[in-house]
């Protein structure tokens, strides 16, 4: 199977079938041991055992831009190439994304509590991913409000696209605004400043949520297919009886 | 519960919501899945077909 045979929708979900098994069992495997190593990961010298937070925290937090990301190049597809399956990919992570945004954003709060002594703040990291959250909803609320398939896929794309701009505001805010959210220490020029003992189980847990994406995307994009197919025999069936 | 210190209720309800939400997702998705094979097979036992003649259930 080539890579444009992915076009097609039928084909897609041939494949699909054939993976999801695989992908659902080494996500299992992989968050499994994920979770076994953040249990058994040592206490910080200054946040104690509420580091272990941090494992959840960042891969949820990393995984609510990375959806958005796929989402904007999904409205790519969409707008320039008008691929069958864009709009399929798009509209099948928004509401896997708004779940990850809304974990980054509960476990944050969780952890800032103890650590900062407060739940919530007006800073720049806390308020542009808040309004990625929302973002998320907004695009759901959108696919839901207009009936036309297409004209909804054309609204989404270029809404996905301006939301994009939010992205590099995320993930810069903690340099260019003075924020109680402490700045990247992962993904930053010179390397990581993570101790080995946090990172490893850190980056773990980050391939098992990742893969955890991959394999709920396929899914939802499977089911959407299928509600596709529902509505155009659905519609066929209607003709038939009107003529 | 000790070894994670004072600040244990927060660590085990950040765990807690993740699993929850997680699960919730794959149960949707799953939910989902059944209902659109449902209505396929509905519309399959209609009488309508697809336009290039395969079942309406047939995804392989």
């Amino acid at each position: 199977m080539t890579l444009i045979d992915l076009a097609n929708p039928t084909k897609f979900l041939s494949l699909t079938a054939r993976v999801l098994p695989w992908l659902a069992g080494a996500t299992a495997i992989l968050l499994l041991v994920g979770f076994y190593q953040a249990a058994m990961a040592p206490d910080d010298y200054q946040h104690g055992a509420v580091v272990k937070i941090m494992f959840i925290h960042v891969p949820n937090a990393w995984l609510s831009m990375f959806v958005w990301s796929v989402m904007s190049l999904a409205a790519l597809g969409t707008l320039v190439w008008r691929h069958p399956l864009a709009d399929v990919a798009a509209k099948a992570a928004a509401p896997i994304g708004a779940a990850f945004t809304f974990l980054a954003l509960v476990t944050g709060s969780l952890w800032g509590r103890p650590m900062w002594g407060t739940y919530w703040q007006w800073d720049a990291r806390l308020t542009s991913v808040l309004i990625l959250f929302l973002m998320y909803l907004g695009l759901m609320a959108l696919w839901r409000a207009v009936d036309d398939p297409s004209r909804a896929a054309r609204a989404a794309a270029v809404l996905t696209l301006v939301g994009a701009l939010n992205l590099p505001i995320i993930k810069f805010s903690v340099d260019w605004w003075n924020t109680l959210h402490q700045p990247a220490s992962v993904l930053r020029m010179g390397g990581p400043t993570l101790d080995r003992a946090f990172l490893i189980p850190l980056l773990v847990m980050a391939l098992g949520f990742s893969l955890l994406f991959v394999t709920l995307h396929l899914a939802a994009m499977r089911n959407e297919i299928l509600r596709r197919r529902v509505r155009s025999l659905q519609m066929m069936q209607a003709s038939q009886q009107a003529a | 519960m000790t070894m994670l210190g004072p600040y244990a209720s927060f660590i085990v309800t950040s765990y807690a919501l993740v699993a929850a939400v997680v699960l919730i997702l794959i149960g949707w998705i799953a939910i989902d899945y059944r209902q659109q094979r449902e209505r396929l097979r509905e519309l399959e036992a209609s009488g309508v077909t697809r336009r290039s003649g395969r079942q309406a259930t047939d995804i392989r």
